[in-house]
């Protein structure tokens, strides 16, 4: 077997996270356990570059496989990936290096541990993307939330503690299911490797629960209307780098698992559940964007747009089509650009004045125009413009849906108008119009990591957005693939 | 040279938005109009290839999206529809750039201005130049940002913020059901190309398909989705409140955005889809009503405004109703050939206002102004020249192609046809009497400004007159020398080639000579009867608009439209968000989800805890009550 690159970018920011022990939270230690976490996660970030040049696009196999016996005959330790899963691992490892510098302003107190919980996350997440068992994955799934539960119940605002435990509660309920149907998928089929379960499929008479089973779960994270209401008190409490990582990663590994899982291991099930998610997304879409109209705080708003984003991920995914599932992937990781650095555009403000409530500002694009410029940028990404990574996104899930479902279609397509709206209107308040406070000339506009941050962001989503054939082209096959064995399944039915 | 001709606005655009703040205001604005000068002469040079070398191309890129059996490009097709387009929209930028130089000499912004303004024609390049539906809509949302930028590039108004917003919103009404008509499309052909999917339409003319519950022809859908988009981007009647309160933004905008170059999108749109417009007699009649309707209602807006630049905007609503419904009756080249004309006199009489403006300080009530023609006389002639081109004069541009457009209806022979010249006729009437109400209004009677004295109106520089004195030659010849190549009578289509399609030949035959002779009769007629009214006999108008005060006030606030929809949309859609969240989120499902489970939980585990008080007689005393109890149950059984 050769390099185990996976297993490598998985361990790596653990074992980064371990030097950051040792190191005693003063403040003269603050810079040398930043970058400390910062080379880790760096060095993590090219390797998986390294991994998507090594990758090959013309197959939908899985790649860079390892396979480890853990518990003899029960779990094995098996990772590996395909082109559904590599690009969230680069998001994985993209994002977390730019919220680690990031924390330079926002987090004042116990700065190695907020790293650490920052890299052990990393670990999971990546885990997440590359598990090929079940167990592992749930594990994976699960422990990701331990990190996110500290990071806001710590480094939080005033009502840190209600909204992690809210989190928490929301979506440990979910997952409790999902290890009842791992468990009963053993029982059934004798192992939990995902490979072989592609191979020997689940009986139709089984799939129904099972599914239900895991898109609890999936649905808290994703989240999915109605089960929603923990993410915008979770963002707004959490710390602005909690925020970023919630929003830009752990809200895809529910897209991702619905592709993975409910797509790949129970076809007939998602076929007849279908309407279900449809209705639920349709929903999400326009009532959270209505919501998000209405929204005083900035962080809420960003929050119930990203309930809308995910609306369309969804819509995208069930589709079954090849323009509908691609869609739901671009935009995925085009949200996890954008939100994360709509997120970082809010945390700057709230660095400088201490308030997220948008009444606060106004009249500043003089004041501070290149954070203005790019706070447009994002802006323009959120809202679906053609020339940045959501319109391809969000532009070929409605394209997918209009294939299946006409009436989907016509209401989804209602809520990018909305978006137009709400978007417009947050950046006028806070950016335009006349300067009535005052204390908002003493702000300053970016500083040289801010500037860094948000056009690294920034670069990718324009990019992406003109030409988004590297996207496309790494996921291609294997959703090809997916589909095509999906619907030999719902023919063999 | 052909990719050049987009590539140098958007350098242009550039330089001048990320590094003006280096080079300074002036050499931003010499680069900005350096290059997209070249543009548009590069542009002349193409359509002198297409007109008489017969130069077609269709030049690729690079690939944009290709997902499954999806494929889009970057493309940039030239056809004599894209070509005439690209000179209309190349020519006229360059102008409204140099004009700016002079009209924002004042404002400190000036590298952004500029920087949106080559943006603008950048994004309106890649527009006229897709050969497929997903650029077209690229451009179609980038022009519709630019336009979002410039009205709102005097921030500090708020009224102009959110005019800028309405605009953008608005308009996302319309490309809704134009991403709609893509779908479709895409669903039908399995393509976005404009030619494969012109070549299938032939084979899918019977085909019904279910939208909605609705059995529909599934041609007519797809004319009626992307001629809402059309019509939100050309302000037709429904969609149109965004244009007015567009002129929010600076004057050389409003010329190039709002009357040259944006508006005309949905025109363009129309003609481009000729091939399948032609196949939905359903689609084209609901055109020719939407236009004709939209001519009526703007011209009847513009009749009693007093903001110079919104009469100037509702006429051009109303000019673009024109268009319509030229295309609506099948005459899609003359459509075409007045969207040419009305580039030139439209944007002249921008310009011109914009000129005016200037001389007032920022004032743009007519009803402040009058008596200036001596102070101002190449603004005061340019300006007529413009109105007498717009109001079909006999031999100025506006005059070939307007009464083209009412013969072509009238020769339309069916119902609508005949209704629509009628309206046509009666509106071009209305336009001549609004558009010299402005003249008079403005130029002639006393001086009615209190703010600045007579002697401080000046004329405007050099920079600014040069654009519209070329401006006016256009308004002037444009429909005399391009009238045999747009329309053509003798050999028809021989320009156009198959940019457009015609299902049937259009008619060659002429109206009645009591008929051509009609409306520009009416039209000069109508210039003795504004000026009795508007300068002579003053009193006459004010009791007319006493006599008929509700349907003065009708007109006076623009038929109501933006309140209506302000009850009816925007405070329904604010109030459904505030209760989805409040109650729905809030109250039902946080508070039967994890905030009730909570609280039942909390109270429960305090009431148990009651039960351990940590005396030892209460335990004593139950447990006594349980062993009793049980011995009872012992016994009885």
């Amino acid at each position: 077997m050769n390099f185990p690159i996976l297993s490598f970018l998985i361990l790596l920011p653990t074992v980064g996270s371990l030097f950051l022990f040792f190191t005693r939270s003063k403040k003269e230690n603050n810079i040398t356990t930043k970058y400390v976490a910062l080379f880790t996660s760096l060095v993590n970030f090219f390797l998986s570059i390294y991994l998507w040049i090594l990758f090959d696009n013309t197959t939908s196999d899985f790649q860079f496989v390892e396979d480890r016996i853990w518990i003899d005959g029960l779990v094995n330790y098996k990772v590996g990936i395909d082109g559904i899963s590599i690009l969230f691992v680069i998001l994985t490892t993209f994002i977390t290096p730019l919220c680690i510098i990031s924390v330079n302003n926002s987090i004042k107190n116990r700065l190695s541990e907020f790293l650490i919980a920052i890299l052990i996350m990393e670990s999971f997440m990546i885990g997440v993307f590359c598990s090929l068992d079940l167990v592992v994955f749930y594990l994976f799934f699960e422990a990701g939330l331990i990190p996110m539960f500290l990071i806001i119940g710590i480094w939080g605002g005033s009502r840190r503690v209600y909204s992690a435990f809210k989190f928490f509660l929301f979506t440990l309920l979910g997952s409790v299911l999902m290890l009842v149907a791992i468990i009963s998928i053993y029982w059934i089929t004798g192992t939990t490797d995902v490979v072989q379960l592609y191979e020997l499929g689940i009986d139709a008479k089984y799939q129904n629960l099972l599914w239900l089973a895991f898109f609890s779960s999936f649905a808290v994270k994703t989240p999915m209307w109605p089960v929603h209401t923990w993410l915008p008190d979770a963002h707004v409490e959490a710390p602005t780098a909690g925020s970023v990582l919630l929003a830009a990663i752990l809200l895809k590994m529910a897209g991702y698992g619905f592709i993975r899982f409910s797509l790949g291991l129970f076809p007939i099930a998602s076929e007849i559940f279908t309407p279900l998610i449809y209705t639920l997304s349709v929903v999400a879409i326009i009532f959270t964007s209505l919501i998000a109209l209405m929204q005083e705080d900035m962080k809420k708003l960003i929050a119930y747009s990203s309930v809308a984003h995910m609306g369309f991920v969804t819509l995208g995914i069930f589709t079954i089509q090849q323009q509908g599932i691609e869609g739901s992937i671009i935009q995925m990781i085009s949200h996890g650009l954008v939100s994360a650095a709509l997120f970082l555009c809010v945390g700057v403000v709230y660095d400088r004045m201490h308030s997220r409530l948008i009444e606060t500002y106004g009249g500043i694009v003089t004041i501070i125009p290149k954070y203005s410029i790019l706070f447009m940028v994002f802006t323009l990404a959120a809202l679906g413009l053609p020339g940045t990574s959501g319109f391809v996104g969000e532009f070929l899930i409605l394209m997918g849906a209009f294939k299946d479902n006409f009436l989907v279609a016509v209401i989804a397509s209602f809520g990018v108008i909305i978006g137009a709206a709400y978007m417009l209107w947050l950046y006028k308040r806070v950016i335009f119009g006349k300067l009535v406070n005052l204390d908002l000339k003493k702000m300053v506009d970016l500083n040289r990591s801010e500037l860094f941050i948000l056009s690294s962001l920034a670069i990718p989503t324009l990019f992406f957005g003109f030409y988004p054939e590297p996207l496309i082209n790494t996921i291609e096959v294997s959703i090809s693939d997916l589909i095509k064995v999906y619907n030999i399944n719902i023919m063999n039915n | 040279m052909e990719i050049s001709i987009i590539a140098l606005p958007l350098i242009a655009s550039i330089i001048s938005g990320f590094f003006g703040k280096y080079i300074g205001d002036r050499n931003s604005e010499i680069v900005t109009s350096l290059m997209v000068t070249i543009s548009a002469i590069f542009s002349a040079i193409v359509l002198y290839n297409v007109i008489f070398n017969q130069y077609q191309d269709n030049i690729i890129i690079a690939t944009w999206i290709s997902s499954g059996t999806l494929d889009v490009n970057w493309s940039m097709k030239i056809d004599p529809l894209s070509a005439i387009m690209l000179v209309v929209v190349t020519s006229v930028s360059s102008l409204v750039h140099i004009y700016s130089i002079g009209y924002m000499s004042h404002d400190p912004h000036k590298p952004r201005f500029m920087a949106y303004l080559s943006l603008f024609t950048f994004a309106m390049l890649m527009l006229v130049t897709s050969d497929n539906f997903i650029q077209l809509f690229f451009g179609w949302e980038g022009v519709g940002l630019c336009s979002y930028f410039l009205i709102g590039f005097w921030f500090k108004k708020d009224s102009a913020n959110s005019a800028a917003i309405k605009a953008f919103v608005v308009n996302r009404v319309g490309d809704f059901g134009f991403a709609l008509g893509i779908f479709l499309i895409f669903y039908l052909f399995g393509t976005v190309n404009y030619n494969e999917v012109f070549n299938q339409i032939p084979n899918i003319v019977d085909k019904k398909l279910f939208f909605l519950g609705i059995e529909v022809n599934s041609i007519d859908l797809i004319c009626l989705l992307l001629f809402v988009g059309a019509m939100g981007k050309s302000a037709q009647i429904l969609l149109h409140t965004w244009l007015p309160d567009a002129m929010e933004g600076p004057t050389p905008v409003s010329a190039l955005i709002h009357a040259a170059t944006m508006v005309t999108a949905g025109v363009f749109l129309v003609v481009r889809c000729s091939p399948i417009y032609e196949y939905s007699e359903l689609a084209l009649n609901i055109i020719t009503i939407v236009g004709m309707s939209t001519a009526f209602f703007a011209a009847t807006v513009a009749l009693v405004q007093t903001d110079i630049k919104k009469i100037i905007a509702y006429s051009t609503c109303s000019q673009l109703g024109y268009m319509f419904f030229a295309t609506g009756v099948g005459a899609y080249n003359v459509a075409m050939f007045h969207l040419f004309t009305h580039a030139f006199f439209k944007a002249l009489l921008f310009l011109g206002s914009g000129s005016v403006i200037h001389a007032f300080k920022n004032e743009q009530n007519i009803n402040n102004m009058g008596g200036v023609y001596k102070k101002l006389p190449y603004t005061y002639i340019l300006m007529i020249i413009g109105t007498l081109a717009l109001t079909g004069f006999p031999f100025l541009s506006g005059f070939y192609s307007k009464d083209a457009i009412i013969e072509f209806a009238y020769l339309r022979g069916n119902t609508t046809g005949f209704y629509a010249a009628g309206i046509g006729v009666f509106t071009a009437f209305l336009t001549s009497i609004y558009s010299w109400r402005l003249i008079f209004k403005t130029f002639h009677g006393e001086y009615k400004n209190k703010d600045i004295k007579i002697e401080e109106t000046h004329e405007s520089p050099m920079v600014m007159l040069l654009p519209l004195f070329l401006l006016s030659i256009g308004a002037i010849f444009a429909g005399y020398f391009f009238k045999e190549l747009f329309v053509g009578y003798g050999g028809v289509n021989n320009f156009w080639q198959d940019s457009i399609f015609f299902l049937k030949p259009l008619s060659t035959e002429h109206p009645p000579l009591w008929f051509l002779l009609f409306t520009p009769i009416l039209v000069v007629l109508s210039i003795p009867i504004a000026y009795y009214l508007f300068v002579k006999n003053k009193k006459l108008t004010e009791q007319i608009a006493n006599v008929n005060k509700p349907l003065y006030q009708f007109l006076l606030n623009k038929w109501y439209f933006d309140e209506l929809y302000d009850v009816l949309i925007v405070k329904p859609s604010k109030n459904l968000g505030l209760f989805l969240w409040k109650f729905f989120d809030i109250k039902l499902i946080d508070g039967f989800g994890p905030d009730g489970i909570s609280a039942i939980i909390k109270k429960c585990s305090i009431k148990a805890n009651k039960f351990q008080s940590g005396f030892i007689y209460q335990y004593a005393f139950i447990m006594l009550l349980g062993f009793s109890a049980l011995l009872t149950f012992l016994i009885v059984k």
